[in-house]
């Protein structure tokens, strides 16, 4: 007779500590070393960045620092000024090492300023939609549709050809190129909250429909728009430098890393690689970097995707 | 079934109204509408006599209407810089520009499709998480740099491919294609496959997410049950399914190619659309601007028109019942 | 000895979650004979579905058949090949889902999805294949078979659906058909009907029939023999009418007793106390003595084995509930 009941080991349910819902989501997020590495190399391009003027030799756009002798000096060389150029130098004799933190510092001015005033007001109008309902819901989110569906490059760069170059200006195209997703992705979650028992609840308690909307349902919309933010902030980045290199962008007063590299792209051919390269490499690392760390928020901020 | 066809297309027409009003007011409330239709550099006296002529200093739902005949005419002004009626240069530049959109397509099809359902298929393997982080860096590149990083790898230090214009043209049925000559394909190649990166990585998330989606439904294991091979349950179960949102999505971001062309034409010298309304907006040349707008507009509710029926057709759950699974 | 269409010794399929082992299915053992209908009764969680898909070899990862032994007439499936196995699956044992909507894929036509099933196993020619098919759906009661096959599957009431699934898994006339809650999701008038058909294919074809249910009253009008399982073992077996109308397993006779009809109107209704347990954390002992109101000290600490008792009927209990003989265990174990 065969013997067919293997012995049970009971299991010890493991001790449940309370872990508050920010320290559960830095530890997932913890989990996957590519975030994690992401995330490293964006803090040292942000802290390079506010740190410019005190790490670098010299000041790209103080003239007075800018010596036409010192164009086109490869990588690693030492230039008339007396410092060694360890990026090479650009057509008109800037260091690039310089020259990239301060483009840097622009960039990510731009793009982290744009996508903030385009959250602000995105959040207002998927929140107005939101509560709103009907005919005002209708007609917000058939202009987002409209937005939405129009290509992100086309519309900043007709906007940029009517208003002209300059900073402002830039920021005003990004912004009016990333509202409408911040809308429509607030709006989405605002109605799945909106339903929700605790906005019953606040309500039967007497609260302003203000007060619900901004103390309650708001907090809870953050997270979507968190994940947006990182991407949208990535992408207008992005965008701006090919606004710079197609020469639509900021002006050469004000060179983000994509003027840069629209300055070195006539020395390409002629082997002088590093003008272009090194300002392009440096774009490179924070828009993919700023991708991970987004990614990897969506991944743990996703319930449905918990393996 | 014709009664959801003439909806869209009121719809269509609906939206190209809305955009005609837009581009009217925004040229004429932004910018002084004089220099929409006048070169920059004419005097003070010249521009005057121009206002006169064209009736801008009528009031401006005369010039509106003034506008939109002018639209059904076909007439939007003529180009400063090349002289020619501004429809017309856009319109002989199209051709290359979709060209280079659906090769760029094409691509993201042939490439990515099979690379994001192996992803899917198996995700755990290191090959799966390696086409996943290189999707990540494709749709994180600017394509302008990339463009630049393919002229310096493939046509300065390989010599392989040429690093600008269009190769040698036949002509078609009254179209000129490129793609019949192999001068025709080394030509088209580089910024094909620039233009095409952001969508390779798009479809290869698309067809993971997919796939992967697909795997888990009951119909595969029902289709195992019945002891079909894996293999045959990818092909004619999963595929299917995955192509509904496939196309409609690549449908929608056609559009987006043809936006983008603007930098890779840029990059490339392709004499498309996009390298026009560039040299446009560098030269202050409106009239070409405002007519690549228009033709944009019109193209893309065209695409989005075609979207919607071919979602009609791949899902026949919409087919019969006539509204949206 | 009978040889049974279906022998299954000692299953095991554990599944290695990262919260520990679940062992969904421990030590099922059954048989089927050749046109039988066996009725396989347990709640959800109780491993009724795994078994299923153990015998078909469709069980997902982390979880995998870890132990026992699977004969299909005679031919031994556990540790086959994946390519032999799929030779099998369609052929000689077929399957029928819960939710017919699932199971067939809404982008495909009903006569590509049928005439798959007969060109996977057989080289014949794509018309006989459908020939074949309309044939199946006429003798399911599906009528105008023929425009019926062009159509897709949203176009089907539930009832019909689940009709095309049971025309499917006939096609190649398997020996065994495995019916994993097929009605459940239908509408009880349906429900009978379709119950009764699917009796009468079985019975004129010579099918075998598991019919995976929680519901016992399905299983009253339509097996023959009945297992019961629960928290991933058979607690009981035997000839349908004799094990519901004499329970050997206190489980059993809570199942019996929890049922609407068996309640006394206006006396709160009779049932198991507690839940079912967690397939990850078993009590030690009997797996159902926590919720036993005959449980000693002995159920507590050693699990029950198997044991053997007169016409045969089998109960996993120290203290079966009838009188009946004890027997001494068939000699082919």
């Amino acid at each position: 007779m065969s013997q067919s009941n293997p012995t049970v080991e009971p299991v010890e349910p493991a001790l449940f500590k309370q872990e508050t819902p920010w320290r559960q989501f830095v530890r997932t997020f913890l989990e996957d070393r590519v975030a994690v590495t992401g995330l490293m190399m964006l803090l040292l391009i942000i802290i390079t960045a506010i740190l410019a003027p005190w790490i670098t030799p010299q000041n790209p756009y103080d003239l007075g620092t800018v010596d036409l002798m010192d164009s086109r000096i490869p990588p690693g060389e030492q230039t008339m000024e007396g410092y060694t150029a360890w990026l090479g130098t650009d057509g008109v004799g800037r260091d690039l090492y310089s020259a990239i933190l301060y483009g840097l510092r622009i960039s990510l001015m731009v793009g982290v300023v744009s996508g903030l005033i385009a959250a602000s007001f995105g959040m207002c109008v998927g929140l107005i939609a939101a509560y709103a309902g009907g005919k005002v819901e209708a007609v917000i989110m058939r202009i987002v549709d409209l937005q939405l569906s129009l290509p992100t490059i086309l519309v900043a760069l007709i906007l940029v050809a009517a208003l002209g170059k300059g900073v402002d200006k830039i920021i005003f195209a990004l912004v009016v190129v990333q509202w409408a997703y911040y809308a429509r992705t607030v709006r989405g979650t605002a109605l799945v909250e909106r339903n929700k028992e605790y906005v019953e609840a606040a309500q039967s308690l007497g609260l302003s429909k203000t007060r619900v909307i901004f103390r309650h349902i708001l907090p809870n919309c953050l997270a979507p728009v968190i994940v947006v933010l990182t991407v949208q902030t990535a992408h207008a980045i992005s965008l701006e430098a090919t606004l710079s290199f197609l020469g639509v962008g900021l002006p050469q007063t004000e060179p983000s890393l994509g003027v840069l590299i629209a300055n070195g792209f006539q020395y390409m051919m002629s082997g002088r690689y590093w003008i272009s390269v090194f300002p392009g490499l440096a774009l490179l690392f924070t828009i993919v970097s700023i991708n991970l760390v987004g990614d990897r928020i969506r991944d743990v901020l996703n319930p449905r995707l918990e393996k | 079934m014709l009664s959801f066809f003439i909806r869209r297309f009121a719809q269509a027409a609906l939206v190209i109204a809305v955009m005609v009003v837009l581009v009217f007011f925004g040229v004429n409330v932004v910018g002084d509408p004089i220099w929409m239709l006048i070169s920059p550099e004419m005097d003070q006296e010249a521009i005057e006599k121009t206002a006169a002529a064209l009736g801008l200093d009528k009031p401006i739902i005369e010039q509106f209407f003034h506008f939109v005949k002018g639209l059904f005419q076909g007439d939007l002004g003529r180009s400063f810089v090349h002289g020619e009626p501004a429809i017309q240069l856009i319109l002989s530049r199209m051709g290359a520009t979709m060209e280079l959109a659906v090769v760029a397509l094409l691509m993201a099809i042939v490439f990515g499709l099979p690379l994001g359902m192996y992803a899917g298929l198996y995700p755990d393997r290191r090959s799966s998480r390696m086409i996943m982080s290189g999707s990540i860096l494709g749709f994180s590149l600017p394509t302008f740099w990339v463009g630049l990083m393919l002229i310096m790898l493939f046509a300065v230090m390989l010599g392989w491919l040429p690093a600008s214009g269009r190769g040698e043209t036949v002509s078609i049925f009254g179209f000129e294609t490129s793609l019949l000559t192999l001068n025709g394909w080394q030509h088209i190649a580089l910024p094909a496959f620039n233009l095409a990166l952001l969508k390779i990585s798009l479809m290869i998330r698309l067809a993971r997410a997919g796939t992967r989606e697909a795997m888990l439904m009951d119909y595969v294991k029902f289709a195992r049950a019945k002891g079909l091979k894996e293999s045959t349950i990818i092909r004619v179960h999963v595929l299917k399914n995955i192509m509904i949102p496939i196309v409609t999505v690549l449908g929608l971001e056609f559009g987006s190619l043809v936006a983008f062309s603007v930098v890779t034409e840029t990059i490339f010298s392709w004499p498309g659309m996009g390298k026009l309304l560039l040299e446009a907006i560098q030269r202050l040349d409106r009239p070409v601007i405002v007519a690549y707008v228009m033709v944009v507009v019109v193209l893309f509710v065209v695409i989005n028109l075609i979207v919607d029926l071919l979602y009609s057709v791949l899902d026949p759950r919409v087919r019969i019942t006539g509204a949206k699974a | 000895m009978v040889s049974h269409v279906l022998e299954i010794r000692d299953l095991a399929t554990h599944f290695m979650t990262r919260a520990g082992v679940v062992k969904a299915v421990d030590g099922v053992s059954l048989t089927v004979g050749r046109g039988e209908v066996l009725g396989l009764v347990g709640e959800s969680g109780s491993g009724k579905s795994v078994t299923g898909y153990s015998i078909m070899g469709l069980v997902d990862p982390p979880g995998r058949v870890v132990g026992g032994s699977i004969k299909l007439e005679g031919e031994e499936l556990v540790g086959m090949d994946d390519d032999s196995l799929r030779h099998v699956r369609g052929k000689k044992i077929a399957m029928i889902f819960q939710d017919p909507m699932m199971t067939l894929n809404p982008v495909l036509r009903i006569d590509t999805q049928m005439t798959e099933a007969i060109l996977a196993h057989e080289n014949v020619s794509k018309k006989a294949a459908l020939a074949r098919a309309k044939q199946a759906l006429e003798r399911v009661g599906i009528p105008a078979a023929a425009e019926r096959l062009k159509a897709y599957p949203h176009q089907f009431s539930g009832g019909m659906r689940q009709r095309v699934a049971i025309a499917t898994a006939l096609l190649n006339q398997p020996a065994v058909i495995i019916a994993d809650e097929p009605t459940t999701a239908l509408d009880v008038t349906i429900q009978s009907q379709i119950l009764a058909e699917i009796q009468q294919l079985c019975r004129e074809m010579g099918t075998a029939l598991i019919w995976i249910t929680h519901d016992l009253t399905v299983v009253a009008g339509l097996a023959q023999r009945i297992a019961v399982m629960y928290a991933g073992r058979v607690v009981e077996t035997g000839l349908v009418n004799e094990v519901l109308d004499d329970p050997l397993h206190p489980y059993t006779r809570g199942l019996l007793g929890s049922l609407p009809s068996a309640a006394i109107p206006g006396q709160p209704l009779d049932q198991i106390p507690g839940s079912t347990p967690s397939l990850g954390r078993l009590p030690p002992g009997c797996a159902f003595s926590p919720r036993c109101r005959d449980a000693t000290e002995l159920c507590h600490q050693e699990a029950p084995v198997n044991r053997y008792f007169s016409n045969g009927r089998q109960a996993r209990c120290h203290h079966p509930l009838s009188t009946i003989a004890l027997v001494a265990p068939p000699s082919n174990i």
